[in-house]
């Protein structure tokens, strides 16, 4: 059999509760081997998809696959593929942590004779194979115990691992070690992870899905958000001098581009960035710094571009949805057909 | 099948090393113990007819009533609210799997105090020192009659204990319903017979499935040694439903 394109699926998704939309159509593809991030304020309806892909929780409309299999039709067939470390890791207090693993081992199906070589292998994978493996999960530090539930979620080499936030109120320290966890996943199976920790997920992923109101309001490479959602360029500049002549050159040279100086206490030194929303801006670089070299007045300290990281481009994506569903409440409500919002 | 019986064991340690267990248990057997000394105290005072386990025995759904919400409570109830029964579900196991173990293991522990309280009749023969009532504190006929009627009666209270477990997050209501829908079933199903048999003009439900419905009514012919079908059936069939019932209701709200 042909392996199935996509190792999930998810088509025209919905899901309400009660008269409360959590997901609204929503369909995406996540391919096999890749990482791939779900981003989205709090009741953005990530956990709620999540939750639909793993066969816990039906949609009331739409239908996703996990490696070519209909979650609906087949909710004990994809349970096998999958590995799924819920909101919040729920784990028991009283266990130890091998004890844990070995009784969810068993659940999911590991054989007797491999039990063993299998567990000390992802023990290891999730650094607790030490002392932590003997420790009462309920007298683990939170990242221990995050580690615990990737472990559970990493049981029986499963084909696809969902974690819904798995550094959720972890310290940047532990942050960073669960990131290298889950860099070490790469290759090995394919990853859906939710977040709402931005840096996070632009250093872990190939892919980021941006979900707000239930709805997909971007989705892409993080180079190719950047291009979509915040076009143009900015630049950091620091020179030394008189800025009436630097507001003069750059009056000249860069014209089109906004700038705007920071507050700092000696009055020569200078700080600004200049930046344009425009796609095909000229870029005045060469320029500019040309300029400056030549005025004896002023000495050029710094000069750097800056990428807008994914905050900019999550703030401009979830707001732009804002705006365009109260555009449609408003054309719904003089009586007119709201536009397609996508 | 494996992993039922992988759900069970796991089931019966985390029972074994939960202090709630314990405590349950202590209380169950003081009070299973006043009950035997009152017992004593009953044969002491005038000449009785009933054998001294049947009388210990009739007092059964005063441990009942404690012992099953303790058992009971906690086991789905905690599970939903901690959120391990949802990291449970999305396992290769099914509802009905889950809902068993919960039951087997919760009914493993009741009849192990059930067992333990059968120290008291030999605490007393010893301390009696008496062999002709000896004889009578381990009169096998009502002794076995009685233990089964527990053992039939027993699985249908865990059941209903854990169907009111799988309702709610909250371990203190499912402790009240399953203590209210019990007393109903002993106590209401009595009183409700004991209406019906004194007006003549109210009758609401047919006598004789009331008659049917009868706990203690089980409980005196299973005592005296009498095993009828009737009942053994109303105690499985019940067990099988209510169980049946609450894999419906975790399966559709993990």
């Amino acid at each position: 059999m042909d392996s199935p394109p996509y190792s999930i699926e998810a088509k025209h998704l919905t899901k309400m509760y009660g008269r409360t939309p959590a997901v609204r159509d929503l369909s995406f593809q996540v391919r096999p081997g890749e990482v791939v991030g779900f981003l989205g304020p709090n009741g953005a309806g990530k956990s709620t998809t999540l939750r639909i892909l793993t066969g816990l929780l039906a949609a009331t409309s739409g239908e996703a696959w996990i490696n070519g299999i209909s979650v609906a039709r087949e909710p004990s067939a994809i349970k096998r593929q999958i590995g799924y470390m819920a909101e919040n890791n729920p784990l028991p207090e009283d266990f130890r942590v091998s004890e844990y693993l070995r009784f969810r081992a068993r659940l999911k199906g590991v054989p007797r004779r491999e039990l063993r070589s299998h567990l000390d292998s992802i023990l290891e994978t999730c650094d607790l194979h030490r002392k932590a493996r003997r420790k009462v999960i309920g007298a683990l530090s939170k990242g221990f115990r995050q580690r615990v539930g990737i472990a559970d979620a990493l049981i029986g080499n499963p084909q696809i691992t969902i974690m819904d936030e798995p550094t959720i109120g972890l310290d940047p320290h532990q942050v960073i070690l669960i990131r290298d966890l889950i860099q070490n996943l790469r290759g090995r199976t394919t990853v859906l992870l939710s977040s709402h920790i931005l840096s996070e997920v632009e250093v872990c992923c190939d892919r980021v899905l941006i979900l707000n109101q239930g709805r997909l309001v971007a989705s892409g490479t993080p180079a190719e958000l950047r291009e979509t959602f915040v076009p143009g360029a900015t630049y950091r500049l620091e020179v030394i001098g008189q800025r009436t002549v630097l507001e003069s050159l750059l009056q000249k040279y860069a014209a089109d581009w906004r700038h705007r100086f920071d507050q700092t206490d000696d009055p020569k030194d200078l700080r600004l960035r200049i930046s344009t929303d425009e796609r095909d801006q000229e870029d005045p670089t060469q320029a500019l710094t040309n300029a400056i070299h030549a005025n004896p007045e002023l000495t050029l300290r710094a000069w750097h571009k800056i990428d807008p990281n994914l905050e900019d481009i999550f703030l401009i994506a979830t707001r732009r949805s804002w705006e365009l569903s109260e555009e449609a409440l408003r054309d719904k409500n003089s009586g007119n057909q709201p536009e397609v919002i996508s | 099948m494996k992993t039922i019986v992988t759900l069970i064991r796991n089931e019966l340690k985390t029972l074994w090393i939960s202090p709630s267990t314990y405590i349950a248990a202590v209380l169950a057997l003081l009070i299973m113990g006043f009950l035997y000394l009152a017992t004593l105290f009953a044969l002491v005072g005038d000449e009785q007819e009933a054998l001294p386990p049947t009388i210990f025995l009739s007092t059964f759904w005063v441990p009942v009533l404690l012992v099953v919400p303790m058992l009971t409570m906690r086991s789905l109830a905690e599970e939903r609210r901690l959120g391990t029964l949802e990291s449970l579900m999305t396992t290769p196991v099914s509802a009905a799997a889950i809902v068993f173990s919960k039951w087997f293991g919760a009914y493993t522990f009741y009849i192990l105090v059930w067992l333990i309280a059968l120290g008291f009749p030999w605490i007393a023969a010893e301390i009696l020192q008496q062999p002709e009532m000896t004889s009578r504190f381990f009169d096998q006929g009502s002794l076995i009659g009685g233990y089964l009627f527990i053992a039939l009666s027993g699985a249908l209270f865990i059941a209903v204990g854990i169907f009111a477990s799988s309702l709610t997050r909250s371990q203190l209501v499912a402790g009240m319903l399953s203590f209210s829908i019990i007393f109903l079933m002993i106590i209401g199903i009595a009183a409700l017979r004991l209406i019906e048999a004194q007006s003549a003009e109210w009758d609401t439900f047919p006598i004789q499935w009331l008659d049917y419905l009868q706990i203690m009514e089980h409980f005196e012919d299973f005592s005296k040694g009498v095993v009828d079908t009737r009942p053994v059936i109303y105690y499985l069939s019940g067990t099988a439903l209510i169980l049946g019932v609450s894999a419906l209701i975790v399966e559709s709200k993990a």
